[in-house]
């Protein structure tokens, strides 16, 4: 397909802990393709900053990083070298991170952290980048961007922070985003100003988006499909409208139950939460992770590893041993 | 910045105020001054003439301010050995002082902050241990000891560098590396800390996310943060190498203000030793004073607050 930006197969994370093997992330398949928005949610430590940063090649030195096909905008780049990472590092994918207050150095201005991007990727001159820089910045909501320019970061809020991570991310129009929770950290007023902000830029600029996040309410908003992970594996798969609509896995279904909805939840009512723990991951797992916490836990749930299963025309899948005729029984 | 300048250049004034007054008052503790002057075999009459001639029976604090006026204004009394201005004493000395202090900060940091940036990059590597084996060394090795050796192996057995004196560099070698050996661990260790601190930060990770070189991730983004309170140190370990280098120039014989102090000091010299404290004590503010400066100048969130 030619319009797809980014596809992964098969991708596992290791990390060697002094207790043992840390499985952090285990057989993981993603896709994006232009124009796309795909939600990663689940909860914390479940593997979805890991997952992002594998993409990137940016994970830390002890993790080992497995993958069958990792290929960027049609061209497999599972066997490129340091080098030729930090070619497409910055130029064709860019990463937003969740804290836009430590992420930007604090010793050199932004026009200079700016122009540094550009020139690595680009052959132009100091000024040339300096004007595109500023564009940018005005393209981002930035006023007053030629002082913008001059200023160090300690000097910006948290939200124009992170709207100059943007910003500096988009530099060289590249094709992947992958913003992992880019509006935890900022007030809630700013959070959506962020997310409708990253939306409009990704249509204009056509690119596909990875967006993390823990908010249900956003994914609803701006996704276009959506991957729910859990302990390290994706549990389910499908477009917006099938995952809000029609969730399959139990977990997912736990998820939607602790959405407040407007004129159905009536105030003071408890919300849904998902009793439990989730499992530990050093060492050898069998069966279904999420079995611990399940209502509709069987004996066969914990004797072999479940198959991510096709629904719905292939675009839905999910990783549970009850299927759809059942579920919908259950439900 | 100007704000900040002008905080520290008080305190630091305040700070040189407090050193003059005890520098002066080392006149008072150590014995009355009148006897010292006079002789142990003077008679009372000729003590008291001394005491009524020099002032020494009016108030302590105008005799301090009496004190810093002259002082200020570059005189720091008779010494009691050698017979001449303790200022123009101490004015000889100094070149030789600051040229060993110079070569030796000079010589920590060249040898130093690479190291440590090295052992940062591969914690626990081969680099990394022979660092901290060359730097628990150098913690651990007194200076006299090192001194010693490297006379013995380079000037007696090798026979490459003099042993003592101060006239060509070649005199100075022997004594920069002591004494910049002396300084180098602190330096060394604060360098490698600093880096990995830093090469764990987000903004590196942003960096490394923008395709940045290995090479710029490392030396502009990360040392240039990583640096900064290593010049503080350095700024700090240099103002206490002009004042604490008395061990090393006394082995070398080298002719600078810490071979002075030496000599004072077995002489029972007093207003030698007060204006060395002095000028060293000073020395000392006005380096910390300028760090700073340097300080603020590199970092710009104090910069600009
Ligand atoms: N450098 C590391 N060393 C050891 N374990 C790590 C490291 N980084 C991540 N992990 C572990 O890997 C698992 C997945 O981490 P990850 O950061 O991907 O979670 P996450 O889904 O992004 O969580 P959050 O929502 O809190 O950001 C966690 O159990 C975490 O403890
Ligand atoms: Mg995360």
């Amino acid at each position: 397909m030619s319009d797809r930006v980014l596809d992964v197969k098969n991708l596992s994370i290791d990390i060697p802990l002094a207790e043992g093997m840390l499985h952090a992330v285990d057989g993981i398949d993603i896709h994006v393709d232009k124009g796309e928005t795909l939600c990663i949610v689940g909860e914390s430590g479940c593997g979805k900053s890991l997952t992002s940063l594998a993409v990137m090649d940016l994970l830390p030195k002890k993790a080992i990083r497995r993958l069958e096909r990792l290929d960027l905008a049609g061209a497999s780049i599972l066997d490129y070298s340091e080098q030729q990472m930090s070619d497409i590092r910055g130029s064709k994918m860019g990463m937003i991170f969740q804290e836009p207050m430590t992420s930007l150095n604090p010793a050199f201005t932004i026009g200079n952290q700016m122009v540094e991007t550009l020139q690595r990727h680009r052959k132009m001159n100091r000024v040339a980048a300096r004007d595109l820089a500023k564009r940018m910045l005005e393209k981002v909501g930035i006023t007053a961007a030629d002082q913008r320019l001059n200023q160090y970061p300690h000097q910006l809020s948290g939200g124009l922070r992170q709207r100059v991570m943007i910003a500096m991310t988009l530099l060289c129009e590249p094709e992947l985003i992958i913003a992992d929770e880019p509006t935890t950290a900022l007030d809630v007023t700013i959070q959506a100003q962020i997310l409708l902000l990253l939306q409009e830029l990704q249509s204009e600029f056509d690119m596909g988006l990875i967006l993390i996040t823990h908010d249900l309410g956003v994914v609803a908003r701006i996704a276009t499909r959506v991957a729910v992970m859990y302990a390290g594996q994706i549990v389910e798969q499908g477009t917006v409208k099938q995952i809000f609509d029609n969730p399959m896995h139990p977990y997912t279904r736990g998820l939607m139950r602790c959405i407040p909805v407007p004129g159905k939840t009536k105030p003071g009512e408890p919300l849904g939460s998902i009793p439990g723990m989730v499992p530990s991951l050093v060492g050898k797992f069998t069966g279904c992770r999420f079995a611990e916490r399940c209502d509709h836990v069987t004996d066969a749930c914990r004797q072999s590893d479940i198959e991510l299963r096709a629904e719905s025309g292939k675009t839905q899948g999910y990783r549970c041993i009850i299927d759809a005729k059942e579920m919908a029984k259950v439900a | 910045m100007l704000f900040y300048s002008i905080k520290r250049f008080g305190l630091a004034t305040l700070v040189a105020l407090t050193v003059s007054f005890i520098s002066f008052g080392l006149l008072y503790l150590s014995s009355d001054p009148a006897i010292a002057m006079a002789g142990e075999t003077a008679s009372d009459a000729d003590i008291e003439a001394i005491r009524k001639l020099y002032g020494f029976d009016r108030p302590i604090l105008v005799q301090y301010l009496d004190w810093l006026q002259r002082a200020i204004a570059g005189d720091l009394g008779k010494s009691y050995y050698f017979r001449t201005d303790v200022s123009s004493l101490i004015g000889e000395r100094l070149p030789t002082t600051m040229m060993l202090g110079v070569s030796a900060i000079t010589f920590a940091i060249v040898f130093s902050v690479p190291l440590g940036v090295a052992a940062a990059i591969r914690p626990n590597s081969i680099i990394d241990r022979i660092a901290l084996f060359l730097s628990v060394m150098g913690q651990a090795l007194p200076s006299f000891w090192f001194a010693l050796m490297l006379i013995i192996l380079l000037s007696v057995n090798l026979r490459l560098l003099p042993t003592s004196g101060s006239d060509t560099w070649l005199h100075f070698v022997m004594p920069t590396v002591v004494l910049g050996y002396y300084a180098a661990p602190a330096i060394m260790r604060l360098t490698r800390t600093g880096m990995l601190e830093v090469l764990s930060t987000d903004y590196i990770r942003t960096a490394r996310a923008k395709g940045l070189r290995p090479s710029v991730v490392l030396f502009k983004h990360a040392l240039r943060n990583a640096i900064i309170p290593v010049v503080s140190l350095a700024a700090v370990q240099f103002g206490f190498m002009l004042g604490g280098s008395i061990v090393v120039e006394t082995i070398f014989a080298l002719h600078g203000a810490g071979f002075l102090a030496w000599e004072s000091i077995t002489r029972n010299d007093l207003p030698t030793v007060q204006g060395l404290i002095l000028v060293f004590s000073l020395f000392y503010i006005v380096l910390t004073f300028l760090a700073d400066l340097l300080n603020a100048w590199l970092d710009p969130r104090i910069r600009i607050s």
